[in-house]
């Protein structure tokens, strides 16, 4: 039987290792048979800061467990201190922070790696430029702004006029029957939200995320460790990229094995989809095929 | 980078400040308590408790012994900080916003807002060694437009200035003297809507402004002429400097007022860094989940820290790669 914890000190200051939680405490009622459990073993720390503890205790049952207790030691970068900040390191405690539970946890590590996300990918400045050159040239229909109308100028979250105008009749989602339809239910009590009420401020393009369906490309069968980044080294080569998604866990925070690359260029993406089908990427055989636009 | 998240505050963050060497972070909220926090592990050190009102705005001295805060509670107090006593309070007829230790921590400036009758005002204290010398005396008293809320004002280079900025979008340069105005920012080429942040390089020769017109810009403090423009999407509420790097960086987010109508990812809560010079984003830190009020970068360069309408604080240090970027 064994019990094994996994510890991260998550703050610079180390936990001592000897410490007995109270739920590891026995309960003082039987009699004392510690003397008979081996002596506990502490291995390590090894080159790689970890420090296994090997502790033997009896549970409630007056069976024997092992408790093994792994601790990660973690250096912290040495930072120059002046003298007044050493000092200042040891001030007691003031206010509100003197009567502090210790579960109270005020301050807490990030469960999230936070990156300063960079606004186009480093290296795709060449890639953006042909995007303009498509735009000047006439007849291009590629860029169709939904707000104003304009062709080949902006795309539809770029457009200047958006907070302006409301988008003409044309161009907003539902047809004008479906309006009239909503307006009516809206009379026999339906709940409607305000963003889409008849004459509330038209919000719904910043509702919902507008993704853009053209040249989308899936990719399955993607190994646990690729992050959009890798996935966007790898198909920037076929031409410019102007998405990347890879499908994350909301709760475990672990990549479900697929994502969608959008291309700028339809060939691009055909071509990417004939090369990398069937391409092994970290241990696995990857499938890249056209997205199929959701139904709904 | 994994932030360390302090939840140290029940209400919206208003401003964050470091000491000189960057160990301490102050922090505070519209709760009544300012706090101090070991800014190397986010470790609460204390509390400063006394205010009955919303803190707007705090300064450090340079020894980092004493705390200056300006609260709504039309009062502003000086603090031991090590302690956590208040050594004296400055009684206003309305609320005090924004507070300012001048070069030498001999004065400070603190400002009030326009309340009832009252306009708003610039006031000039002469803060002494000796707690106990302490009068609440204005060595001057400048007295702004009538309506209009001085959002901040800082001191100038060599102390002989002091530049204000408010809700008339108006940046004025007086004299710490004589309280003779000096200089104003034109309607034309300055900031179209209220001021909401204002910070003063290392030097003192420039600053940096941020307005809820979406825009930050920088600012020489001697000629008050424009020298660069940040443009985001988003009104700004926060700006702050790298000490180390050519960095500005912003943060706001949409108006706390209409976060529930819109979707999250909409609100731009982030802190964007741009490059000073090329005024090219450089990238955005994601994380609050309402608007940035509060923004500090460490006096050392390699951590800053956050505070949003959500109450939590979001201390970050950077990654190394963060100090080769390359534009």
């Amino acid at each position: 039987m064994g019990i094994d914890t996994m510890q991260r000190p998550g703050s610079a200051t180390q936990k001592p290792p000897n410490k007995v939680r109270w739920g590891e405490l026995e309960e003082d009622d039987g009699e004392d048979l510690d003397f008979l459990l081996p002596p506990p073993v502490v291995t390590g720390p090894d080159e790689n800061g970890i420090k296994k503890i090997t502790e033997y205790k009896f549970n409630d049952d007056g069976n024997k467990v092992k408790i093994t207790t792994t601790i990660r030691i973690r250096k912290l970068a040495k930072a120059r201190l002046t003298k007044a900040a050493i000092e200042r390191r040891s001030w007691p405690k003031f206010g509100d922070a003197v009567h502090e539970d210790v579960g109270a946890r005020l301050t807490m590590v990030s469960t999230e790696e936070i990156l300063l996300e960079r606004p186009r990918p480093p290296g795709s400045k060449e890639d953006t430029k042909p995007l303009g050159d498509i735009s000047a040239t006439p007849g291009a229909v590629l860029m169709v702004c939904r707000t104003c109308g304009k062709k080949g100028d902006h795309w539809t979250s770029k457009c200047p006029y958006k907070d302006l105008a409301a988008p003409p009749e044309s161009f907003s989602d539902k047809p004008p029957t479906a309006d009239t339809a909503t307006s009516g239910t809206s009379k026999s009590g339906t709940y409607i939200h305000p963003g889409q009420r008849d004459g509330a401020k038209q919000l719904g393009s910043e509702m919902r995320p507008r993704r853009n369906e053209e040249n989308s490309v899936r990719v399955t069968n993607l190994s646990e460790d690729t992050r959009e980044p890798d996935l966007l080294e790898l198909f920037r080569t076929f031409g410019a990229v102007s998405r990347v998604y890879v499908a994350v866990d909301q709760k475990t925070g672990m990549s479900r094995g697929f994502g969608f690359v959008n291309f700028v260029n339809k060939e691009d993406a055909e071509r990417a989809i004939n090369k990398l089908n069937g391409y092994g990427y970290d241990n696995l055989i990857l499938r890249v095929e056209w997205a199929t636009p959701r139904a709904n | 980078m994994r932030p360390y998240l302090m939840k140290g505050h029940e209400r919206p963050l208003t401003f964050l400040k470091y000491n000189r060497e960057g160990d301490l972070l102050f922090s505070c909220a519209k709760d009544h308590t300012p706090t101090v926090w070991f800014a190397d592990n986010g470790e609460r050190l204390g509390t400063y408790n006394g205010h009955k009102g919303a803190v707007w705005c705090c300064d450090v001295s340079r020894d980092s012994r004493r705390l200056i805060t300006g609260s709504a509670d039309r009062s502003a107090k000086l603090w031991d900080v090590k302690s956590g006593t208040p050594l004296f309070t400055f009684e206003f007829d309305s609320p005090a916003r924004s507070v300012d230790f001048a070069v030498g921590d001999k004065l400070a400036v603190i400002t009030t807002d326009p309340f009832m009758e009252q306009t708003s005002a610039i006031h000039v204290k002469t803060i002494s060694n000796d707690p106990d010398e302490q009068t609440a005396e204005s060595a001057l008293i400048i007295t702004g437009p009538p309506r209009v809320r001085i959002n901040g004002a800082v001191w100038g280079p060599l102390n002989r200035t002091i530049i204000s900025a408010g809700e008339d979008a108006t940046i004025r340069i007086w004299d710490s003297e004589t309280g003779k105005m000096l200089n104003e920012s034109s309607k034309e080429t300055g900031h179209s809507k209220t001021i909401t942040s204002l910070s003063m390089s290392e030097d003192g020769s420039h600053f940096l402004t941020g307005s809820s017109d979406k825009s930050a810009k920088l600012w020489d403090s001697r000629t008050l002429t424009i020298l660069k423009t940040y443009e985001t999407i988003s009104p700004v509420n926060a700006v702050a400097m790298s000490p180390i790097l050519e960095h500005v960086v912003i943060g706001g987010g949409q108006a706390a007022i209409d976060v529930t109508t819109t979707h999250h990812r909409a609100g731009n809560f982030d802190a964007k860094f741009f490059h000073k010079v090329l005024q090219e984003e450089i990238g955005c830190v994601k994380g609050h989940f309402g608007p940035i009020n509060a923004l500090a970068i460490n006096p050392d360069g390699r951590s800053f820290s956050s505070g949003g309408e959500d109450g939590y604080i979001r201390l970050h240090h950077f990654d190394r790669d963060y100090f080769n970027i390359k534009m």
